[in-house]
């Protein structure tokens, strides 16, 4: 057994996590707030394209994540006209936008195919606690943008709970007449949201193309990665911290492979833990598709229902 | 009109805190509330008194803005408001506890409470909320632990929630839309006192009832309503329930037509003996002996709420009676359901029409086939023709045929449902159970309705007519039964000489 192989292992989980907490993220933002989008996977897609090209032509990594951000948002827009305003039904909307983004994304993709691109999200190593025996392997020699997730889970989980803003959010997401009648207006609180459940997509996209692998791949950029995120999302309970820890089974599912393959663990067939977080995805979302399991895992009451005022 | 303005000036001494006039509230097919009046004296309690669908709660509704008029002005402390919100309304320190409370289950009673309340800050500092919501709660006597989630409440405590989120946003009016309704007799009484406790501290309460006792019990001043219109306003010294009961039914039967059977009554259509039901734990049926005959309207008369729905479920082999039986021409019908009841004969004209009457996404060529025998291959083509034979006997407003049900008004889909139960396949029904059959119709349909219900009499049936119209029910029935709580409490013959008596039992005044 190699100890160090299995630190570098663990650690590279981590990083591999990070694009799902970030779509996870923005997900429990706009499922909050009772909007379903089933178009995570299509915004993350547009945001990785995005960020290849801008980094592709520009060389600046930062430009490159911030056109991933803003590429991402910008497809959540239009979930967000079709699901607030429209009252669409939203699931239908939401698989148009991956559909859509998908198609985008490789329209765009096909002709840089297999390039791979100079710069891209560096690794840091943290003074001080970076130099821990395996814990700062493993914690504190991460990417920037890993440390940033981090930080945004932590506040993501305080601004739902501990702030005024954060109240009205869930009151719309459980009950939209109650807040209605206290003065929250339902539709701009549903529009931020879903803008912001975009804006983490496409970084969680940008991250993909930028850090592990920078290059952009037809096959294996983004990877089902939004769906892997939305299932997610059900699995923590609609809760920040318990998605990053969920992430992390998921990150150490994905690196399974690598890590078993470094260890010459070779009792699992690698075709078995390549589906694996497939696998997890699909147990996770078949249990989500169930009324009463959703009721008793704490789904937002109102989550997928257009808001009508009653008027009868 | 039959305005009655009974209030001698000067006798209270609160000055108008909220004012309506020419209120006028209209729904689809609906006019719920028609040009009415209404005024709110600081300190007092006002009570609105009516029979379901009177429109008290649609006038509520609209003073505290949660619907907008069609005509009429809202006047506070003398000023012109416009509503357009209930958040308006709550600005303008108007608030309503619906019957159905607008809480969010999954919260605290104080993340509840200062939902939408600018003035917590940015950041939730739940002990202070807390203290807050606590402190308001012991002002009014209404202790609740502000740290308790709403699910884990009793129907009484998430009342009390909804009080103290008016009191913790400073309403001084209240709106309260038939809050005992949800109580026991315990809570109504601490519910009183807080009602007292509130009016000490100089808010004025609006308080919805159909209860003759309590209103009696509570009211500084009683407006009754009937049929979207006001038609007494009596002051406390000048209550008197025998009266109000009046008020509430009306007098008059001679705008209804009289039809009452020309043969005398057959043999037992429909019996129910000892039924009762309980459900959730609760007795909603007790001990129901009832028989109709063939050939003779029965009517069942009570404020909603009273087991009507229950009763009808059962009789037409929708629910299973806890205790004793049904039968219809002498066959049980326990155990063998609604499928086996329309094979005895039943027609059966629910009180929700679209949904359990009709399906909303056929259309009336479907819904016509629901309960006819269907080979394995149907006509569609033949039917189509009694659809269309049956939209121009009726006049029935619909594109066609094809329409779908859930486009129709509601009277025009009452008249499809009406028709298919009594019309049927040219075999004539031994036994109508019709509840609420022309309840928002115009007159012209409710006089289609009635023709047809006295048509399927005359043709023999059983004819059990469940409504809370008393002049509709006394201008048809041959005998009638008054439903309250559960229980048959009177029963009478026709000519109906002692019309106060029905009232009061209705009320539940012994």
């Amino acid at each position: 057994m190699n100890s160090n192989a299995w630190i570098i292992s663990i650690g590279a989980s981590l990083a591999a996590a990070t694009p799902i907490v970030l779509a996870a993220l923005g997900a429990i933002l706009h499922e909050r707030a009772g909007v379903l989008n089933l178009g995570v996977e299509g915004m993350m897609l547009i945001g990785a394209v995005a960020a290849f090209l801008a980094a592709d032509a520009w060389g600046n990594v930062w430009l490159a994540l911030l056109c991933g951000i803003l590429a991402g948002g910008s497809l959540a827009i239009i979930h967000s006209l079709l699901a607030v305003t429209f009252r669409a039904n939203q699931i239908v909307a939401g698989l148009a936008l991956t559909i859509f983004g998908t198609g985008v994304a490789k329209y765009l993709g096909e002709p840089v195919n297999g390039v791979a691109i100079s710069t891209s999200i560096n690794e840091i190593k943290m003074p001080f606690v970076g130099n821990l025996p395996a814990v700062g392997r493993v914690l504190f020699q991460q990417d920037v943008l890993t440390y940033a997730t981090w930080a945004a889970v932590i506040l993501v989980s305080l601004y739902i709970n501990r702030t005024r803003l954060g109240l009205a959010l869930r009151a719309v997401g459980e009950s939209p007449a109650t807040a209605d009648a206290q003065g929250i207006s339902v539709a701009r609180v549903r529009h931020v949201h879903v803008l912001l459940g975009g804006l983490f997509a496409g970084a969680g996209g940008a991250y993909q193309a930028l850090a592990r692998a920078p290059g952009w791949n037809q096959e294996a950029t983004t990877n089902g990665i939004g769906w892997i995120a939305l299932s997610l999302v059900v699995f923590a309970t609609w809760r920040p911290g318990r998605a990053l820890f969920g992430a992390f089974i998921f990150g150490f599912a994905i690196r399974s492979q690598f890590t078993f393959q470094a260890q010459g663990i070779t009792i699992i067939p690698s075709l078995v833990l390549d589906i694996l977080p497939y696998a997890l995805t699909i147990i996770v979302l078949i249990v989500m598709s169930f009324g009463t399991a959703r009721q008793r895992l704490g789904a937002p009451a109102a989550l997928g229902m257009p808001f009508v005022r009653d008027e009868r | 009109m039959n305005h009655q303005n009974e209030v001698r000036p000067g006798e209270s001494p609160g000055a108008p805190v909220l004012r309506a006039t020419g209120i006028t509230k209209r729904f689809p097919g609906v006019l719920a509330v028609d040009n009415v009046d209404f005024e709110l004296r600081a300190g007092e309690v006002h009570t609105l008194l009516g029979e379901n669908g009177a429109g008290k709660s649609t006038l509520a509704s609209v003073l505290c803005g949660a619907y907008q008029p069609e005509a009429g002005a809202v006047y506070r402390n003398g000023e012109a408001v416009i509503l357009n919100s209930p958040h308006d309304g709550l600005t303008h320190g108007i608030a309503m506890v619906h019957q159905h409370f607008r809480l969010v289950e999954r919260f605290t009673v104080s993340e509840n409470i200062v939902l939408g309340d600018p003035s917590i800050g940015q950041f939730l500092n739940r002990n202070e909320v807390d203290a807050a919501v606590a402190a308001v709660g012991e002002q009014f006597g209404l202790p609740i632990d502000p740290t308790a989630y709403i699910y884990d409440l009793a129907v009484g405590q998430r009342q009390r929630v909804e009080i103290v989120k008016a009191l913790y946003r400073n309403a001084d009016v209240l709106l309260l839309d038939e809050p005992t309704a949800v109580l026991t007799p315990t809570e109504t009484e601490a519910l009183f006192v807080t009602v007292r406790a509130m009016t000490k501290a100089g808010k004025s309460v609006v308080f919805i009832s159909h209860k003759l006792g309590e209103v009696a019990e509570i009211s500084d001043r009683v407006t009754v309503m009937r049929a979207g219109r006001v038609t007494a306003s009596v002051e406390k010294t000048q209550l008197d329930r025998h009266e109000l009961a009046h008020l509430m039914v009306g007098r008059s039967t001679e705008t209804d037509a009289q039809r009452y059977a020309s043969n005398p009554p057959g043999e037992p259509a429909l019996v129910a003996s000892e039924v009762s039901l309980v459900t959730g734990g609760r007795t909603v049926l007790k001990n129901i002996d009832l028989a109709v005959n063939a050939g003779e309207v029965v009517g069942v008369v009570g404020v909603s709420g009273n087991g009507q729905r229950e009763l009808a479920d059962v009789l037409a082999g929708l629910a299973e009676t806890t205790r004793g039986s049904v039968t219809i021409a002498g066959v049980p019908l326990s155990h063998v359901g609604a499928k086996r009841a329309r094979k005895l004969g039943l027609a059966f004209i629910p009180e929700e029409r679209v949904g359990t009457g009709l399906a909303p996404s056929l259309s009336i060529t479907e819904n016509l086939l629901l309960t006819r025998s269907r080979p394995t291959f149907i006509s569609l083509r033949t039917t189509r023709q009694e659809a269309r034979e049956l939209i121009d006997e009726f006049e029935v407003k619909a594109p066609g045929p094809n329409a779908a049900c859930r486009v129709l008004s509601g009277g025009n889909a009452q008249k499809v449902l009406v028709a298919r139960e009594l019309k049927g396949d040219g075999t004539p029904p031994a036994v109508v159970i019709a509840a609420a059959p022309t309840r928002g119709l115009d007159i012209g349909a409710i006089e289609q309705v009635r023709g047809l219900l006295h048509d399927a009499r005359e043709r023999g049936a059983g004819v059990l007519l469940i409504s809370e119209d008393l002049d509709e029910v006394l201008s048809m029935a041959d005998r009638i039964v008054v439903l309250y709580d559960g229980g048959i409490t009177l029963e009478q013959s026709r000519p109906y000489e002692d019309r106060s008596a029905i009232g009061r039992a209705m009320a539940g005044i012994a």
